[in-house]
């Protein structure tokens, strides 16, 4: 049976091999009349209705001769959004490049990126992902910069920071997707499980992942709305979360705000405690996401389809907590995160040891949410201009709209039937703290501990 | 009548005995804890701190646990788990293909240029400043650039070996030219030898255990180099390999990692000893 048939056709034999409609003397010479890209994804479609409709073909076509085609095809329109299916159907051309590089950090926040590995959403989209781990920010920004990434997971801030050329040469870079929301934390030496008061943290040391991360900002934020400036009263050091597990039984470090699975394993080795889950200070805020270089999109629009959809799908088969069992089974192996599985159940399923003899229940504590609200990008460059990263003036809702993809990922989402909101500017609460996107400069000058 | 031992045996028993006291002190070292479990702790809790009785993956392994670890890696060497999970025979052969790609690469500039600094006071005199200032430059510090420049994570790595193998080869190679005894290159020039000639045949032979030297060096900073390089960036290789290790912080395969780098660099140190001894001569 071939999709180029037309179903309407009464004469045309949709379950049998071969030039079915009899004008051609083969099938070879019948496809060359279908050149036309649209009218044949337009006869896949309908023939792939038609069949559903009619599992027998005999009674398709005594349907259609006694009816005629053209009253059939409108009488099933109307039952079935013939024009939609078509239109996505034409979406999924043929994929310009299938072998694709992307690059992960092992950590909790790139789960949907690495289950769409041996979970088979790449699979599905036709994609050949080879998953490359990898061993720090920086180089994830190289590999990204030097194309040896053909797509990344990156810190959210990562993509506007590159975008304007913060920390390395200025290189656009596209977010497709927000991956993880939540699933970070601060977590603490034992011997401070006294000093539960931010305010007399003055002259610690903190871990934190990389300049352009929201951990950074998170903690900076956090550590001001206690009175204490960042720079000045604290010290904070950048190293890979394994260092910070490390580093702190060693003592070289107090604290750190890291990612997962880390802040859970320095509680598993019985030397810390989780002092505060990143979703008390802001539920929802956005952490690592998906990010392609600029000019990915226009140049394989078509792979740049099939990736959204394996990732967007991922991340929401991720957000159900009934499918996080079977997530920790495929991420937990040495290719991939390479970490125990106890300390991966209690992160992802957010019943987990405090560290100071309490289970806490928050299964909200990890989650996933693909769509790239503009809000947030607005307001990681409010933080980043607040520490006198950004150095200048700049246009909040410019930078945001040009790096965070949302219009295109609205599209995408509803086309794979998940639903999306409808704007993509909201208000965020931070610690009690409304930020208003539109006023991102009133917002700014509201603290009283900044740089600028 | 007491049998005395040879020198041989004698050295091999009290390296045998000085293992054996590693190992004691080593699992004295290790023995657990008792573990103290309070009776008020939540049975959840515990459960979930890992039951308050295993020892964690990041605790220091015993000598029975790192033998284990030891068994099970070298009877699987070459698995293929997907890009980020091998054996480790495959590991090393990637650390070892960019080791031998970079110091090839280094000893075909080193050689030649080798060759015209030791035959030529003035090419010495002139290059030498550069030599002395690049010589020290740790190759890691080339890695930035090289990522910069290169834009290839995997051809840098190979760069920074090229690099660091350079200047011993280099400099070992000018030294052996320059210090070719007279005597011989007098009697090559009276038999009027073609100068092509007199390189292969009275010269090279001559500094090559100069010129092996160099390279045994080279290839010893080389694989002290890949390590460290491939830990930065690397997406294979036996530095990777420690860095996913660590990334576990898993401090057994660590260990293992450690012991397999001491035995591939003295394998690799063994052959240019070898080699060194065949093109040795006496004068």
């Amino acid at each position: 049976m071939s999709g180029f048939d037309n179903p309407f056709d009464p004469d045309t034999q949709l379950h049998r091999a071969g030039c079915s409609c009899g004008r051609h003397h083969s099938q070879a010479d019948h496809d060359a009349d279908m050149k036309n890209e649209d009218a044949r994804v337009s006869r896949v479609v309908e023939s792939a209705v038609m069949r559903g409709l009619f599992p027998d073909d005999q009674m398709r076509r005594n349907f259609l001769r006694a009816v005629g085609a053209g009253t059939a095809m409108a009488a099933i329109s109307t039952l079935f959004p013939m024009g939609a299916a078509k239109a996505l159907a034409a979406d999924r051309g043929k994929l310009e490049k299938t072998d694709l590089k992307i690059g992960f950090v092992p950590i909790t926040c790139a789960t949907p990126i690495i289950m769409a590995g041996p979970m088979g959403f790449y699979e599905r989209e036709g994609l050949n992902v080879s998953l490359q781990k990898t061993a720090g920010w920086a180089v994830v920004r190289d590999k990204v910069q030097n194309k040896e990434y053909d797509a990344s997971h990156l810190l959210s801030p990562m993509p506007l920071a590159m975008s304007l050329g913060l920390g390395s040469a200025k290189q656009a870079v596209d977010v497709a997707t927000i991956q993880n929301i939540n699933g970070q934390a601060i977590t603490l030496h034992i011997k401070h499980k006294d000093k539960m008061n931010p305010k007399d943290w003055k002259g610690m040391k903190f871990g934190l992942p990389f300049d352009y991360s929201i951990h950074n900002l998170l903690l900076r934020y956090f550590l001001a709305e206690h009175g204490l400036d960042p720079d000045k009263d604290v010290e904070l050091r950048n190293m890979p979360p394994p260092d910070m597990v490390a580093n702190l039984r060693a003592g070289n470090i107090d604290g750190f705000l890291g990612p997962e699975p880390f802040n859970q394993r320095a509680v598993y080795e019985g030397f810390a405690f989780v002092h505060t889950l990143s979703r008390d200070l802001w539920d929802g805020h956005p952490c690592c996401a998906f990010g392609v270089k600029e000019g990915f999109y226009k140049e394989f629009p078509n792979t740049y389809a099939a990736l959204f959809r394996a990732i967007a799908s991922a991340t929401d088969y991720a957000h159900k907590p009934e499918n996080r069992k079977e997530i920790i089974e495929a991420i937990a192996p040495a290719n991939y995160l390479n970490q125990p599985i106890p300390v991966l159940e209690q992160v992802m399923t957010g019943r987990f040891a405090d560290g100071l003899g309490k289970v806490r229940n928050v299964p909200d504590r990890v989650d996933f949410d693909p769509f790239p609200w503009q809000s947030m990008a607005v307001w990681i460059l409010t933080q980043l201009k607040r520490w006198n990263y950004i150095k200048g003036d700049i246009n909040y809702q410019a930078v945001a709209e040009e790096v965070f993809r949302a219009t295109d990922a609205r599209k995408r989402m509803a086309e794979i039937g998940l639903t999306a909101p409808k704007s993509s500017y909201m208000k965020h609460t931070i610690m009690g703290k409304v930020f208003d996107p539109a006023k991102p400069a009133e917002y700014l000058n509201s603290f009283a501990i900044k740089r600028t | 009548m007491k049998k005395r031992l040879s020198l041989g045996q004698k050295s091999t028993l009290l390296s045998l005995a000085l293992f054996g006291v590693i190992l004691l002190i080593w699992q004295l070292a290790t023995l657990p804890d008792a573990q103290v479990v309070a009776a008020d702790v939540d049975p959840e809790y515990a459960a979930l701190m890992g039951g308050g009785t295993t020892t964690t993956a990041s605790s220091f392994p015993t000598p029975a646990a790192m033998g284990q670890t030891v068994w099970e890696k070298l009877s699987d060497p070459f698995y293929d788990n997907g890009p980020n999970d091998k054996g480790i025979g495959i590991q090393i052969a990637h650390s070892l293909v960019r080791v031998l790609g970079g110091f090839l690469l280094a000893a075909a500039v080193a050689i030649p240029v080798g060759f015209l600094i030791g035959n030529s006071r003035v090419f010495y005199a002139a290059l030498n400043p550069y030599v002395q200032v690049l010589k020290p430059i740790s190759p890691l510090a080339w890695m930035p650039l090289a990522l910069y420049t290169i834009k290839d994570a995997e051809a840098s790595s190979i760069f920074v070996i090229f690099i660091c193998s350079l200047w011993p080869m280099l400099i070992n190679t000018a030294l052996g030219v320059a210090n070719v005894r007279r005597d011989w290159l007098d009697v090559s020039r009276t038999l009027e030898v073609n100068p092509l000639r007199k390189a292969f045949r009275v010269i090279l032979p001559a500094a090559a255990p100069t010129i092996l030297t160099g390279m045994r060096i080279s290839m010893g900073i080389a694989w002290l180099v890949i390590v460290a390089a491939e830990m930065l960036v690397g997406s294979s290789g036996i530095g990777y390999f420690v860095w996913n290790e660590w990334n576990n912080l898993s401090l057994t395969n660590v260990l293992f990692a450690i012991l397999m780098i001491g035995v591939v660099g003295m394998a690799l140190d063994s052959i240019f000893g070898v080699l060194g001894k065949r093109v040795a001569y006496q004068e």
